[in-house]
């Protein structure tokens, strides 16, 4: 549990900044350490049995089947990983407190620092795949947020935007690794995973997964051709930078190459492909480090110098060189850090960072030059730092591989000049910045930061300097337990003394403080030289190549989505001619072995009925009027042939459906033209009609196939229950109000809430009346006729008596709550209709929307009823009671529920019709601006 | 008997798509209606035809499935709500736009290509 600590402790101090915000800077900074503080002091209590090379487990399931779990893993590597980033991180803590000013909102910068902390130490501590990937993209995500911390300098956004399109882009090859690995290996979890180095080597998909790894790895860890995000990112904070770009971000990379170093690599593809990487970016990144006039600018390339080195080291594939990355990670992080924090130091006390204005500071700032002249000699490998230590035994290495076989030899000579140019620009920044005459044209006088700005450069600088000439003391067995853990076995004698005697090694790295010396002093010749070439702005080249990308996007999108919505119907109806029709070519006989019914005249004359009114609906659809007609005859003919096919509850609610379809549709007519003008060419219905014709065939296809295949439901359950469990004989309205009832309840709420969409439509509509009909006729002054209304009037009362009938029968008979409510709502229409809203609203005044609330709180309610009788939501309930009049009386839960269903369909009816109806009237739907 | 209402429901659809692939908002609305009554009786049939047999208990011998009737039965409903939130849609865009077209826009070659760059 312990373990699990280490990593929410820094999770939760996210919020600790963010709540001490209105403190002042010192206590918010201090509350802010404290949590990484206390994972620190729990991770160095588990240090002795991490350091004996155990390995430590917290596991907590969450989804096993998908492989989902919380998985903490430390081993040595970990252990040291976590102890660099919870470490530097208080560090960079300590430093931001001093570096960031009064305007810049400590608190965010600080909360973004911990999420970033976080994400770093859920990479190093997990033990399962998925959720270290979870974390490397977390990295990505709050990395941008922290490069971007300026948002309003153009630079900043835009490096922060290249940094994650990059780093984001790896994650995702990352995680095609890792699924890859997951299904060769069959777990995601990381022991496993480690453990089957010769299973995942031997599939045939180990290149494209390695490939895939590698540029998760390469493009965190800015290796080349992926390395120009770095420099970029400079724009950041310089804390940001010190913390990101030398000892956690960038190392994410390397790191993944040393977790993953057991189990993929030592074949021949690892080498080839890291280690000629690493080479490539070793010398790249040391030769351009040297022509930057920017301070952050020469420590980025110089940073993506020493990443090249590592990971050539870990290319390799000798245990010895393995050992080496290790030992390199330590002191890279350790003397890059502290350059950065100089760096920034330089730039808040004399505000500047270009080498050409900033000159003999040492006047001004001594102990911090001091500081920064010990870290970059360490930089530049000078004995007694340690630098010199790794960067001797990466020199051994060199000497000792047979990557390239008989040209092997230029991988140290090669490495030579990489450290050459590494010791120019080492000098540079110390002679250029330090000393060489006087700054010029600097806006302020330099002096030396506030004491405690200094603290983290000199613990670190310190660090530099002992495990420089103690390193067996200090970190020996730090860096056993790690090198334990990427090699996953036996790691080799290795000798971590200064003096190894006169040999190859030593005079390489006296060749490079001489060669170094000699290219600095003659820096002049070489700038001049590298002045001719033309200059690569990695920045504009990459937005110019995303804009591209982006304006081929827009161009692809325009082709597909032209904004005609026939288009779209077209291209969806043909896919489901193509998607469903196949399936039917495959069958041999469409007729599925059920006897077909005879025939007989009556139902062939209503078929043909149907079929013409159809026909004429779409002979004549440009007529709208007569359309219209055409159409309510097909649904007449459909409830008719419900009634035909027994199912007499569907026949009601399809005629009645009809009635108010059809008066909605006049409505909209009134609103609408009246006639469509012709305006598809005849190729285009020709088109339009053979699509028409084979969605079709393919649905009456599909519909004859169903129609005479045997039946198998689960009716018969229904049937045989309806009575017994729900209280009725009508099964039909059963299965609505009790055994599906939650779907009906669904049901009624769409139902509602299209009648509330509709109103709300309807408000603010700008006003117009046509005064006409479509062919010019003006309407009738003469509103309401008075046969109409004199027969409207007696009519309600019987049309609702009626209604009341059939809800109530519903239960056991056709009928039910949805019918009868189409009746009333029907009934009272035509009072709109015959008298006029006026009329109507003098003598019922009632908000539509209220009711359709009520309707569906009946419904509701009733459903909820059931808890209080400790049931499911919606148990119904039945008895039968005597009355003295009536008799013998059945009362139903189910009756309350349908009388919500009648109540939602009155309403919502009610609010569609009678709105658009009072549409011109002074009673249309306005907006009311509440306050 | 079959065949003749499986010919019905494949015509409706076929007069329904072919509605509905119009360029204005009326006759689509027509072929939607349509299209419902398609799909209805479609769904309706997927319980096979039953002559004389309403799922009344104690009235017949076989009943008819009563399944894809409720279903049916609020499909029919709710199709009601779909086309009239349809319709209104089109008379608050014939308002907004002062054309009944599908696209919001007279079809015209010219402006079509303005718009999508």
């Amino acid at each position: 549990m312990t373990l699990l600590w280490i990593l929410l402790l820094p999770l939760l101090g996210t919020l600790v900044p963010l709540l001490t915000a209105k403190w002042n800077r010192s206590a918010c900074a201090l509350a802010t350490a404290l949590p990484p503080a206390f994972a620190l002091m729990l991770l160095m209590y588990h240090s002795p049995a991490l350091l004996a090379g155990e390995t430590l487990q917290f596991v907590r399931q969450w989804a096993p089947v998908l492989g989902l779990q919380l998985h903490i893993r430390i081993d040595g590597l970990a252990f040291l990983f976590a102890l660099l980033i919870l470490g530097i991180g208080l560090l960079i803590i300590l430093y931001a407190r001093y570096y960031l000013s009064e305007r810049d909102s400590m608190a965010r910068f600080y909360a973004y620092l911990m999420l970033f902390m976080t994400a770093m130490l859920g990479i190093v501590l997990s033990g399962n795949l998925l959720q270290l990937w979870l974390f490397w993209e977390l990295t990505s995500v709050s990395s941008f947020l922290l490069i971007s911390f300026w948002w309003h300098k153009s630079e900043a956004r835009r490096g922060a935007r290249m940094a994650l399109t990059v780093t984001g882009a790896g994650g995702l090859a990352l995680l095609a690794a890792f699924l890859l690995t997951g299904q060769i290996v069959g777990s995601y979890e990381l022991d496993l995973v480690l453990a089957s180095a010769e299973l995942i080597q031997q599939h045939s998909l180990y290149p494209l997964l390695l490939v895939l790894f590698l540029l998760g790895c390469f493009t965190k860890s800015a290796q080349f051709p992926f390395h120009f995000w770095l420099p970029n990112a400079m724009a950041a904070p310089t804390p940001v930078s010190a913390y990101l770009h030398s000892a956690t971000m960038v190392k994410a990379g390397i790191f993944l190459l040393a977790r993953f170093y057991p189990a993929l690599s030592g074949t021949e593809l690892w080498f080839v492909l890291v280690s000629v990487t690493g080479l490539a970016t070793l010398l790249i990144g040391a030769y351009l480090a040297l022509f930057k006039h920017d301070l952050k600018g020469l420590l980025a390339y110089s940073t993506i110098s020493h990443l090249g080195l590592i990971t050539l080291l870990f290319g390799m594939g000798t245990d010895l060189a393995a050992v080496a990355g290790v030992f390199h990670i330590i002191n890279h992080a350790t003397f890059k850090a502290s350059l950065f924090m100089a760096a920034g130091i330089i730039d808040h006390e004399s505000g500047s960072r270009d080498m050409r204005k900033l000159n003999g500071l040492w006047q001004f700032m001594p102990i911090t030059a001091t500081l920064a002249m010990v870290a970059a000699a360490a930089m530049a490998g000078v004995p007694l730092l340690n630098g010199f230590l790794s960067k001797e035994m990466f020199f051994a290495e060199t000497l000792h591989q047979h990557l390239l076989g008989s040209i092997s030899w230029v991988i140290p000579v090669l490495a030579t000049v990489a450290a050459v140019f590494s010791v120019a620009y080492s000098m540079r920044f110390i002679h250029d910045v330090f000393f060489n005459g006087q700054p010029k044209g600097l806006t302020k006088t330099p002096h030396e930061p506030p004491r405690y700005m200094r603290v983290p450069v000199e613990v670190l600088v310190a660090l530099c300097i002992l495990v420089g000439i103690f390193p067996g003391y200090l970190i020996g067995d730090l860096l056993h337990a790690a090198s334990l853990a990427v090699l996953a076995g036996e790691v080799p004698e290795y000798s971590l003394s200064i003096w190894h005697g006169l040999n190859l090694p030593l005079l390489m790295s006296v060749l490079a403080l001489a060669g170094g010396t000699l290219i600095y002093v003659n820096r002049k010749h070489l700038f001049d030289f590298q002045n001719t070439l033309p200059e690569m702005d990695a920045l504009n080249s990459f937005e110019r190549l995303v804009k591209q990308f982006a304006a081929r996007c827009v161009r692809l999108y325009g082709f597909i989505d032209n904004g005609s919505l026939q288009r779209y119907m077209t291209l969806v109806l043909l896919s489901f001619v193509i998607l469903a029709g196949t399936p039917l070519t495959n069958l041999a006989v469409l007729w599925g072995g059920r006897e077909e019914l005879p025939l007989d005249a009556v139902n062939v004359t209503g078929a043909l009925m149907l079929l013409i009114a159809a026909f004429a609906t779409v002979v004549w659809h440009r007529k709208r009027v007569v359309a219209l007609l055409m159409i309510s005859v097909v649904g007449l003919m459909v409830s008719i042939a419900f009634t035909r096919f027994s199912a007499p509850d569907l026949a009601l609610t399809q005629l009645s459906v009809e009635v108010v379809t059809i008066i909605l549709l006049m409505l909209a007519l009134f609103f609408l033209p009246h006639k469509t003008p012709k305006q598809s060419e005849a190729s285009r219905v020709v088109r339009d009609v053979s699509i028409a014709g084979m969605v079709g065939v393919v649905i009456g296809s599909l519909s004859y196939a169903l129609m005479t295949r045997p039946l198998s439901s689960i009716s018969d359950f229904f049937i045989a229950n309806a009575k017994t469990g729900g209280g009725g004989t009508n099964v039909v309205n059963v299965i609505l109000v009790d055994f599906r009832g939650f779907d009906t309840l669904g049901e009624i709420t769409v139902l509602g809430i299209a009648s509330l969409g509709i109103f709300k439509l309807l408000t603010r509509i700008p006003l117009f009346k046509p005064s006409s009909d479509g062919d010019g006729r003006p309407w009738a002054l003469e509103r309401h006729s008075l046969l109409l209304s004199t027969v409207s009037q007696s009519l309600l009362p019987l049309a609702v008596m009626v209604s009341i009938y059939i809800f109530f029968r519903g239960h056991n008979l056709p009928g039910g709550g949805f019918i009868a409510g189409l009746v009333t709502a029907v009934a009272i229409i035509l009072q709109y209709i015959a008298q006029g809203v006026d009329w109507v609203k003098a003598r019922m005044n009632v908000e539509y929307q209220r009711v359709v609330a009520v309707g569906l709180l009946i419904a509701l309610l009733t459903g909820a009823a059931s808890w209080l009788f400790n049931r499911p939501f919606l148990t119904s309930w039945f008895d039968y009671f005597d009355v003295p009049v009536l008799g013998k009386l059945e009362l139903a839960s189910a009756i309350a529920f349908d009388l919500g269903v009648y109540v939602t369909v009155v309403g919502s009816t009610l609010l569609i019709l009678a709105s658009l109806g009072k549409m011109t009237t002074s009673h249309r739907p306005v907006h009311k601006e509440t306050i | 008997m079959e065949t003749l209402v499986a010919c019905c429901i494949g015509f409706l659809t076929a007069c329904g798509i072919f509605l509905m692939l119009r360029g204005r908002t009326f006759p689509v609305m027509l072929g939607l209606t349509m299209l419902s009554y398609a799909v209805n009786l479609f769904i309706f049939t997927s319980g096979r035809l039953t002559l004389r047999g309403a799922a009344v208990l104690g009235t017949s011998e076989h009943y008819a499935d009563p399944l894809p009737q409720a279903l049916v039965l609020t499909a029919i409903v709710i199709g009601f709500a779909m086309t009239a939130f349809l319709v209104i849609l089109a008379i608050r865009a014939r308002a907004d736009l002062g054309n009944d077209h599908v696209d919001g826009k007279l079809p015209d070659a010219d402006s079509f290509k303005k718009e999508s760059r």
